[in-house]
């Protein structure tokens, strides 16, 4: 048998999109085969004919050599497949193991033995080094390990061939390289991986052969050890793209943002922000590097108005607006691109259009005394999309529920770029995008900065930070404890000063 | 044909026929176990529809207020609300009209607007409360109105009762000049009820439309139904907006009391129990699909339903026929997902 898994010439239309074209994926037995594409390709599209959640209009599947039909899940199941969704699936108030037997329950006279069952799932863990503890409850354990639920969730069920769906978009870098050990131990005891993801790193880390499309259609299939990551980025793309952002020197102005002594509680109501002081000034960008949970997403609600603040002075433009409302500080001219873009960035039970002018719907030309103006909102709603290359099945009526994540977040950037805000404050902006995305959008980020806005730029990546910002700043918790020079930034240096390390005050930092 | 009915661009349409539709069929399955002719039970009740101009009247009669009960339910839907205390912002709305009818004394022209504008306000004050409960204290809209619909029934028939000239089944009548009833309507439809208020129900639908389509304001509170962070966010005061939601769509149920105190009756009754507007208006909206004109259509097939059954029982078929018609049709419509799918799959066999 030299191929575990073959889809041959899938194809899988919705209303106004194929989102499969053609496609071909044959895995080998015992490899980790990577899908590669970027936002919107129709990489989960395609693991979802797999799943049987699809039915495709043409093409064959077969599994183990043989033709298949797989019509819903439990077929797939029955074949050996399983699938670790993007989010996960789990009961939260359901303890570990009661979540993995859910379904297959081992039964004795009519009542569940657990006991049995955590006895199996210990061994299994064991087996594939898969670390929980089978009696804690879901809500109480971290995504990396409730993660490992789901991929216990499948060896219970005897699955050959395991499907991630972009695995590490929730996961910590720490927990990112313990699932590529994970992963790489599941193959030596005999699966097969198919791993769905835009990112390259992890490809040239864990994957044996991988398979490109790109807007629907099948490209390549390469071995990845003789494929650079730029080869393979260009054939995602579909052009040469660059990984170094192209820049010239800033040149700061006067000040914009100005933050004194801030202090800001977290839902837990400790001082998540502890006293922060910043400068941001126009033409540059500012970005603030640090491990996540030092106060960052609490820092961005406070500037933006969505959280209280305890004390401390908060100066945009020369207003104070410390304690100002979410709407008056957006017409002052903030803008902000949110780190949590289904909480914060959008409707989604809106129309794109209607997502486009969340910011600006109340005022004219896209209303009139209260009165929207469709036709306006249409056109401005249809430029957006055409000069930020938003796709979706629809244009501008496409249910934003039914675009992909990046094509989401780029209607964000659009939308508040397109304001042209004399602040800009981007939280985690390209958090699970291609490559493709990240580079237009850093690139959109240095056109505003070259116009002489103001950006801040909140990211846990630190190649983002260090590749678009002029100045660091590194917060730890809740305190800026050194401003540098990005231009002279060391990735050690930053790395010792996110650990809470206050040796390096250079001359960047004014306090 | 069978293109016509896969495309989903005309699902919008033909999903709520075919719910009905099958609702007429299993209403006709019903009627044969019973051992009744289905011909002759349809018959009947479209005869108890549209048999005579009286009837025809009395069909308007009924719809009015589930038009409005509907629009009340829906507002709520489109606004990320569950207003099950329709039926009871119906009945504080009809109390108020009353009111204002048997009180107040100045010309038709300012008593009729008047009338309305209080059974409106009525309504949105009762839904003030489980609105208000929700944004400040986060307690489920579902809740708060069950119980509100109880509260009202018992308040208002304690009240109706203690207007003076009441008996213990009703208040006086109102005056004349408060009244939506006209001879001129009565006199072309053999003496039926039939009142003006079905032209100001279609009205409502209009309104309706407009404020949630066409307005910032029905913008906002569509957004904030959705996802009130998103709103947040976007600089909308998120809590002032629930509790308008709630309020307007409790004027609409206030409006369809409106249609019965002083529109099909002209004076208040004393009730044993709900009379199910609120619960039928559910279902008026699910199959309406929350769109202010489709709300319409359902509300007359609703309609045709209530003043039908009567004629039905008549005819010697029980009027439970009627109501089990329509709970097929709000099964139907609730399972348009899966009409959805068996659409999607015609004649996809035959390939």
């Amino acid at each position: 048998m030299e191929y575990i898994i073959e889809m041959l010439n899938i194809r899988k239309e919705f209303p106004g999109i194929v989102a499969n074209d053609n496609i071909t994926l044959q895995v080998k037995p015992g490899e980790i085969h990577a899908l590669l594409g970027e936002n919107g390709a129709g990489k989960s599209t395609l693991m979802s004919v797999l799943f049987g959640l699809y039915q495709p209009e043409a093409g064959e599947i077969k599994v183990r050599g043989e033709n298949v039909n797989i019509t819903d899940p439990n077929i797939a199941n029955g074949l050996g497949i399983g699938m670790v969704h993007q989010h996960f699936k789990l009961v939260h108030n359901f303890t570990v193991t009661e979540n993995i037997i859910l379904g297959q329950e081992p039964t004795e006279n009519g009542r569940i033995n657990t006991q049995k069952a955590a006895k199996e799932i210990k061994e299994l863990s064991k087996k594939y080094g898969l670390d929980v503890d089978p009696s804690a409850k879901i809500e109480d354990i971290t995504v990396g390990m409730q993660q490992r639920v789901e991929i216990l969730k499948m060896l219970y069920r005897n699955a050959e061939i395991l499907i991630f769906d972009e695995p590490t978009a929730v996961l910590t870098p720490q927990e990112i390289s313990e699932l590529m050990d994970i992963m790489r131990r599941l193959v030596k005891e005999g699966k097969s991986i198919i791993l769905i993801t835009h990112k390259l790193k992890e490809i040239k880390a864990v994957a044996d052969r991988c398979t490109i499309i790109r807007r629907g259609k099948y490209i390549d299939t390469v071995d990845v050890e003789d494929a650079s990551e730029e080869v393979l980025a260009s054939l995602m793309v579909g052009r040469e793209v660059s990984f170094v952002v192209e820049k010239e020197d800033a040149n700061p102005k006067e000040s914009v943002l100005k933050i004194t002594g801030l202090v800001v509680k977290d839902s837990r109501d400790l001082n998540a922000v502890n006293g922060l002081c910043l400068e941001v000034r126009a033409g540059e960008i500012l970005g603030i590097a640090g491990v996540d949970g030092n106060g960052q997403s609490e820092l961005i609600e406070a500037l933006t108005g969505l959280r209280k603040i305890e004390s401390g002075k908060i100066e945009l433009l020369g207003h104070d607006v410390t304690n100002t409302n979410v709407r008056k500080r957006t017409e002052i001219g903030l803008g902000h691109i949110p780190q949590d873009r289904h909480k914060h960035g959008l409707v989604l039970d809106f129309k794109l259009a209607e997502n486009l002018v969340l910011q600006t719907y109340y005022m004219q030309p896209y209303s009139k005394n209260g009165i929207l103006n469709a036709e306006e909102i249409k056109k401005k709603a249809q430029e957006l999309i055409d000069e930020f290359d938003v796709r979706s099945g629809q244009g501008i009526e496409t249910t934003t529920r039914a675009m992909s994540g990046g094509n989401q977040q780029k209607a964000i950037v659009a939308r508040e770029i397109d304001r042209s805000p004399k602040l800009l404050i981007a939280g985690q902006p390209t958090r699970g995008l291609d490559v493709g995305a990240i580079e237009f959008i850093h690139k959109k980020l240095i056109e505003e900065r070259d116009k002489g806005k103001a950006v801040l730029l909140v990211s846990l990546e630190l190649d983002e930070i260090m590749n678009v910002s002029d100045r660091i700043a590194v917060i730890y918790e809740g305190k800026i404890v050194g401003v540098v020079e990005a231009q002279k930034a060391t990735e050690q240096q930053l790395g010792l000063m996110m650990a809470g390390s206050t040796t390096d005050k250079e001359e960047g930092d004014r306090k | 044909m069978i293109d016509f009915l896969r495309n989903e661009k005309n699902h919008k349409f033909v999903v709520p026929l075919l719910s009905v539709l099958f609702g007429f069929l299993a209403g006709a399955i019903i009627m044969i176990i019973t051992g009744i002719n289905p011909l002759e039970g349809y018959r009947a009740l479209v005869k108890g529809v549209v048999g005579n101009p009286r009837k025809f009247g009395e069909w308007f009669v009924a719809s009015s207020p589930l038009i409005f009960t509907g629009l009340s339910v829906a507002f709520g839907f489109r606004t990320g609300l569950f207003n099950i205390g329709a039926e009871g912002q119906l009945i504080v709305g009809s109390f108020a009209a009353v009111v204002v009818g048997i009180f107040v004394d100045v010309p038709a022209y300012i008593h009729l607007p008047l009338v309305l504008m209080s059974a409106a306000v009525a309504g949105a004050l009762w839904g003030f409360v489980p609105g208000f409960l929700k944004a400040k204290y986060k307690v489920h809209e579902v809740v708060v109105t069950i119980m509100m619909n109880y509260s009202a029934l018992h308040l208002i028939n304690y009240a109706i009762k203690a207007l003076p000239g009441s008996t213990k089944t009703r208040s006086v009548d109102i005056l004349p000049s408060a009244s939506l009833s006209s001879e001129f309507l009565s006199n072309i439809t053999n003496h039926s009820r039939l009142h003006w208020g079905f032209l100001i129900a279609v009205l409502g639908a209009i309104v309706f439309w407009f404020i949630i389509e066409r307005t910032t304001f029905g913008y906002e509170l569509r957004s904030v139904g959705f996802n009130p962070t998103a709103s947040e966010y976007a600089g909308m005061k998120v809590n002032r907006n629930i509790i308008l939601s709630m309020m307007i769509s409790g004027a609409f149920a206030g409006l369809a009391g409106a249609m019965i105190s002083v529109g099909t009756f002209d004076y208040a009754r004393v009730i044993a129990s709900a009379e199910g507007y609120g619960f039928d208006g559910i279902a008026v909206a699910l199959l309406g699909n929350n769109s202010g004109f489709a709300i319409i259509i359902s509300g007359m097939l609703f309609g045709a339903l209530k003043a039908g059954s009567s004629a039905m029982a008549l005819a010697s078929v029980p009027k439970e026929i009627g109501h089990i018609i329509m709970a097929f049709i709000v099964l139907f419509a609730a399972m348009n997902y899966g009409i959805k799918r068996f659409l999607a799959r015609l004649g996809k066999e035959e390939k």
